[in-house]
């Protein structure tokens, strides 16, 4: 905490730019990150006397702000400039040059990486993927994505910065983030009409085995017998629509399980899309929000519909902040079709509305449980289960949490019925599978593929030659070799979320799991020991290999990491931290055999280094101000060359 | 007590960035040090006059207490991780860098400055710059950071019976183990 | 759940059945039948955190944390398993190279749970590198002294605080390994909150941190409480 620093804002001026930020929303604690995230956008950071006068209004202890402030990486409890500019850091922006672009930026503003200039004009840092990396490498000014990067644009960037030209002045085109859809089939293929799946659900009789196993009415306000609901879930069971977040949980028994969820007096239940996208390398429901929203959010209302919610939330990563604009213009375009808002569709008691809530830089807040946390405005950890979200989610109330894109499909299954779907895909896997394709190819996009789809397939279609492997579904999922390729997207083979990232021969394997070690160890919530720390002992491993200090040892030492995450995690995170070092170890052992450089144990840091200080303080170089950082038989002391020239662990080509 | 092996085991010991005592506490096994005698044999070791570790040969055992705070701490405990079958970190020091390591959040910089510039009393204080002095390491560090460990002994210091248990284990061909009551951190 | 009225529902623990009431957890079934399992983040008269992961056991065949999870009739458990103890000893040495443990100049050396709890399952050394991290020490207090190089962010003082003292002193931020306890106050000292030596949150944290002042290595080595009996002992005779 920095006290006694310049507040950006003289004191009145704050309370003009909260007091409206606090009544929209309703000065409720539980609306805390959607405040914070709006009074930084205000007032540049999040200062004490921005915090003083939340703490006041919200009435809730001040620890418990900063709490929460602290646990996000995009809010600042310390100055960090009027433009804060963030590189996107995923493997891919690695391989499109993002380190030197970020250095470029940083000469050109006079700057060091993560520090702000002492005029407080701008900071510049890095963060988790921003998921552009069809259009990468990318970064967020203030928030705001910008792709396409290359030397001119950053030099543009930092005469604009330079010059404080308001970020509503810079050029649009900066901020045009593509569709690049290259392949689409039902779902981005749909011209369904709003409104479409909601008037077929409701018009639908309710099928037999579904009346007989479930006479209940649920529905408060609809009259008892009517068949919509009942048929609608007997539709979304009968399509066998699993989850395309990851999990793959089939979305009939989840609606169900949730509408079945006894409801004390006062509770209702809640439907929450789950568009946190923050697997790197996914950003499939990027372009279903921007190009489909309609559908998803229709998605959301016949599930509403099912349920008998009323309302519902969309929780969108802090990184798509550009499309919150165009999404509420399409809420509210459906509000004044009577697609939104009290009887929808004159259905009497069909009332259903959604709010969008956006993150703030927490990779972890898409597993479903921690999302709710941060809807509620706390910090995004995990709860324990059980009790799942299904009986005791937002509020502790029932509440189901899908994709974007489980709610898209969701609402063509409405449209069209659950025999229609099935009929698309293999026998386990029903309908289609959006894929986020970018690295080494031709065509990086949105590619839409019935499920059963071989990933040589998509190597073929995207224009990826030369492929050495291909991670699908992201760090937390598989990585493939060639071998492999024949391999099936289907929840009986590759189960994914839909990431679809390729390296070609020139690619080091090593570095890529090492990139995704600093991602977990960077995203890691903190809540449980063994992730909190042994996420960052993982990184620090294979930084140790990457500066050549590896020995078997510490292959024996990140194996043994890799269990003790898996058994002892809290949470999907954490089980999965370990996937990508594990996948290439099995696959690409060469890569690491390359990096045991030592035989035998070696320490982690340099210990020549580690006597610089002192000799630049004694003034001494003899050859006993020195250390080998390795020892050598007969232990004769000198400087050895090659540790001091080694690139840091910064560094690194992937 | 197991019947004594043919050949005395061959034991090294040292102190680096420690207190001796741990040391202090190996001769704290008072008579059963005849015992200990009649099995082993010192090598390098402040209670030897030996002062190259494994000069007559490779040791079986070596014992090593305190962290390392300096070049010379390194350059030894390399020597003794060359010339030792089993290297044995004793003591608190040994082990998480102990008492020296609380300086570990400051910067070694500012450490030297403080002690020979500002501190009291030391007008025009120059920091020492003589080749035989060692260099202190910005940080302080327990020996596993450094090289392998094959055992530990807790306790600052661990009590005699601890390390004597210790001991008895290894001649005896068994792995180490510290029950209730000899493990001990402090 | 059992259906025979007059038979308590059981579950089995390392192959012993332990009965259980309804909603009672695994580790609170198991301390009611006498068997210790390991736990730091844990005290029965706070809600369950599930963070610290020490109690981690076996249920059918999976891990979970039996401070959390309810027991159910015919679960089948293993808790004080090589594999089980293995990797709790791992997860106490990653709690000991993330904060700076100097046991022997530590007040709380010898009443310490982390402490204990890691002599208990015979951790001699912490094995991993040191992050040794850099967090001062907050003294501003009249009663109290807050030493955070010792935290292992268990939450207890959070809970007690607003739970029981009604007061939010304490409270997490950061993430990761940058998490961190933080005070109630703005210039983020312990002096300047309503805290009180009297408090809940002043004697429930397990390790070194909140420490009253003046009373330090006020009992000898020799008469603390683990030097009288190991930690699986007195957890089940003080019920905590
Ligand atoms: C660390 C972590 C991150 C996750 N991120 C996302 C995400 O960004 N989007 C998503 O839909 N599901 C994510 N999930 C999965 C969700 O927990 C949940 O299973 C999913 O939202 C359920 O929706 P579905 O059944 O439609 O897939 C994540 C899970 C974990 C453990
Ligand atoms: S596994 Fe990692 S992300 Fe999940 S709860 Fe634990 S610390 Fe948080
Ligand atoms: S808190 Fe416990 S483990 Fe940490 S230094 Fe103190 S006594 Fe040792
Ligand atoms: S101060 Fe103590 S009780 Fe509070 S979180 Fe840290 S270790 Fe737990
Ligand atoms: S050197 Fe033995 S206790 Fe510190
Ligand atoms: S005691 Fe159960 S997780 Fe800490």
């Amino acid at each position: 905490m920095v006290l006694g620093n310049p507040e950006s804002h003289a004191p009145d001026r704050l309370d003009e730019l909260l007091q409206p930020i606090l009544t929209r929303w309703g000065s409720a604690a539980r609306n805390l990150v959607q405040i914070l995230r709006e009074a930084q956008e205000a007032c540049d950071w999040l200062s004490p006397g921005v915090i003083d006068r939340l703490q006041r209004a919200l009435g809730v202890p001040r620890a418990k702000i900063e709490g929460v402030a602290g646990f996000y990486a995009f809010f600042y409890t310390q100055p960090r400039g009027r433009y804060r500019v963030l590189f996107s850091d995923n493997v891919t922006d690695r391989m499109l040059g993002n380190r030197a672009l970020l250095d470029r930026l940083c000469r050109q503003l006079w700057i060091e990486p993560g520090k702000t200039s002492e005029d407080g004009l701008v900071s510049v840092a890095s963060t988790s993927c921003t998921g552009l990396c069809d259009q990468g490498p990318a970064l967020l000014v203030n928030g705001f994505a910008v792709g396409r990067l290359d030397a001119a644009r950053i030099d543009a960037i930092g005469e604009l910065i330079r010059d404080a030209v308001p970020l509503a002045d810079w050029p649009a085109e900066f901020f045009a983030v593509a569709d690049n859809v290259r392949r689409a089939d039902i779902l981005l293929g749909s011209a369904m009409a709003p409104g479409d799946a909601l008037r077929a659900a409701h018009a639908r009789a309710p099928s037999d085995g579904m009346l007989a196993s479930n006479m209940r009415s649920w529905r408060e306000g609809l009259p008892r017998g009517v068949g919509g609901p009942d048929a609608l879930l007997d539709e979304i069971k009968r399509a066998n629509l699993r989850g395309r977040g990851g999990a793959g949980f089939i979305a009939g028994l989840k609606w169900e399980a949730c509408r079945n969820a006894p409801l004390a007096p006062g509770q209702q239940r809640f439907v929450v899309c789950n568009a946190d996208e923050g697997e790197p390398g996914t950003f499939k429901d990027r372009v279903l929000l921007s190009a489909h929203a309609d559908l998803v959010f229709e998605g959301m209302t016949v599930a509403a519909y099912a349920l008998g919610a009323r309302r519902g939330f969309l929780y969108l990563r802090g990184e798509y902040r550009y499309l919150l604009d165009r999404l509420q213009a399409v809420l509210a375009r459906r509000r004044a079709a009577g697609l939104l808002g009290g009887n929808i569709l004159g259905i009497p008691g069909a009332d259903f509305e959604i709010e969008i809530h956006v993150g703030a830089g927490a990779y972890v807040c898409g597993e479903e449980s921690a999302l709710i946390e941060s809807l509620e405005g706390k910090r995004g950890t995990p709860r324990n289960r059980p009790p799942f979200p299904v009986t005791n989610g937002y509020l502790d109330q029932p509440t189901v949490v899908n994709n974007v894109e489980t709610f898209a499909a969701a609402a063509l299954v409405a449209l069209n019925g659950g025999d229609w779907f099935r009929a698309i895909g293999t026998g386990k896997s029903a309908g289609t599978k959006l894929l986020s394709v970018s690295g080494d190819c031709a065509r990086p996009g949105v590619y839409e593929y019935p499920f059963g789809v071989s990933v040589a397939e998509v190597l073929a279609d995207c224009g990826a030659v030369d492929a050495q492997a291909v991670q699908v579904g992201g760090p937390s999922g598989v990585c493939l070799a060639p071998d492999e390729f024949a391999r099936r997207i289907a929840f009986e083979d590759i189960p994914t979320a839909g990431a679809f990232t390729v390296f070609d021969r020139t690619r080091d394997m090593f570095e890529v799991a090492r990139n995704f070690a600093h991602f977990f160890a960077h995203e890691s919530c903190g809540f449980c020991t063994p992730c909190r720390v042994g996420t960052s002992l993982l990184r620090n491993l294979m930084d140790k290999l990457h500066d050549g200090h590896g020995s078997p040892y510490d292959f024996a030492e990140i194996e043994k990491l890799n269990r003790l995450l898996q058994a002892m995690s809290h949470c999907g995170l954490g089980h999965t931290a370990c996937n990508p070092v594990l996948d290439t170890i099995a696959r690409f052992r060469p890569a690491y055999a390359r990096r045991l450089e030592r035989e035998d144990y070696t320490p982690a840091f340099d210990l020549d280094r580690a006597l610089a200080p002192a000799r630049r303080m004694t003034g001494r170089d003899d050859p006993g101000a020195h250390l080998q950082t390795v020892a050598e038989a007969g232990g004769e002391s000198g400087a050895s060359p090659g540790c001091g020239a080694r690139e840091d662990s910064e560094g690194g080509r992937v | 007590m197991n019947a004594p092996p043919k050949k005395r085991l061959k034991v090294a010991t040292t102190s680096l960035a420690g207190c001796f005592g741990c040391h202090m506490s190996l001769l704290d096994i008072d008579e059963r040090l005849f015992d200990l005698l009649k099995i082993v044999e010192f090598d390098r070791s402040p209670f030897t006059d030996i002062k190259a570790v494994g000069a007559a040969g490779p040791c079986d055992v070596g014992i090593v207490e305190g962290g390392l705070c300096n070049a010379e701490n390194v350059q030894v405990l390399r020597e003794f991780r060359q010339h030792c079958k089993v290297l044995i970190a004793i003591g608190a020091c040994a082990i998480n860098g102990g008492l020296p390591a609380q300086r570990n959040h400051l910067e070694l910089g500012a450490i030297l400055e403080e002690v020979y510039h500002a501190g009291h009393g030391l007008a025009n204080g120059t920091i020492p710059n003589d080749p035989e002095l060692p260099l202190p390491l910005d940080r302080v560090h327990p020996l596993h950071e450094v090289v392998r460990i094959d055992v530990f002994i807790p306790g600052c210091p661990p009590s005699a019976d601890a390390i004597w248990q210790v001991l008895t284990d290894l001649i005896a061909g068994r792995p180490p183990r510290l029950g209730y009551g000899l493990l001990q951190y402090d | 759940m059992s259906i025979n009225p007059g038979f308590a529902p059981s579950f089995s623990l390392d192959g012993r059945q332990v009965p259980f009431t309804a909603g009672q957890t695994i580790i609170q079934a198991a301390a009611a039948a006498g068997i210790y399992i390991p736990h730091l983040c844990y005290r029965p008269e706070l809600k369950p955190h599930g963070s610290c992961k020490l109690c981690t056991v076996k249920v059918n065949g999976r891990q979970a944390s039996s401070c959390t999870l309810q027991a159910q009739a015919g679960m089948v458990v293993e808790s004080d398993t090589d594999e089980l103890n293995d990797e709790r000893r791992a997860l106490l040495q990653m709690l000991f190279v993330e904060g700076n443990h100097f046991c022997p100049s530590c007040e709380k050396s010898g009443d310490c749970k982390l402490q204990a709890t890691a002599c208990e399952l015979g951790m001699t050394s912490p094995h991993y590198d040191h992050f040794f991290p850099s967090r001062p020490v907050d003294a501003s207090h009249p009663d109290v002294l807050l030493d955070f190089n010792r935290c292992i962010l268990c939450s207890l003082c959070v809970r007690a605080s607003r739970d029981i003292d009604g007061k939010s002193v304490f409270a997490l931020s950061g993430r990761g390994i940058g998490s961190r306890l933080i005070v109630n106050a703005r210039s983020g000292r312990l002096g300047d909150t309503d805290f009180s030596a009297a408090d809940k949150a002043a004697s429930v944290c397990p390790v070194g941190v909140i420490l009253p002042k003046r009373r330090g290595f006020a009992v000898p080595i020799g008469e603390r409480t683990y030097d009288a009996a190991p930690i699986s002992v007195v957890a089940l005779r003080e019920g905590e």
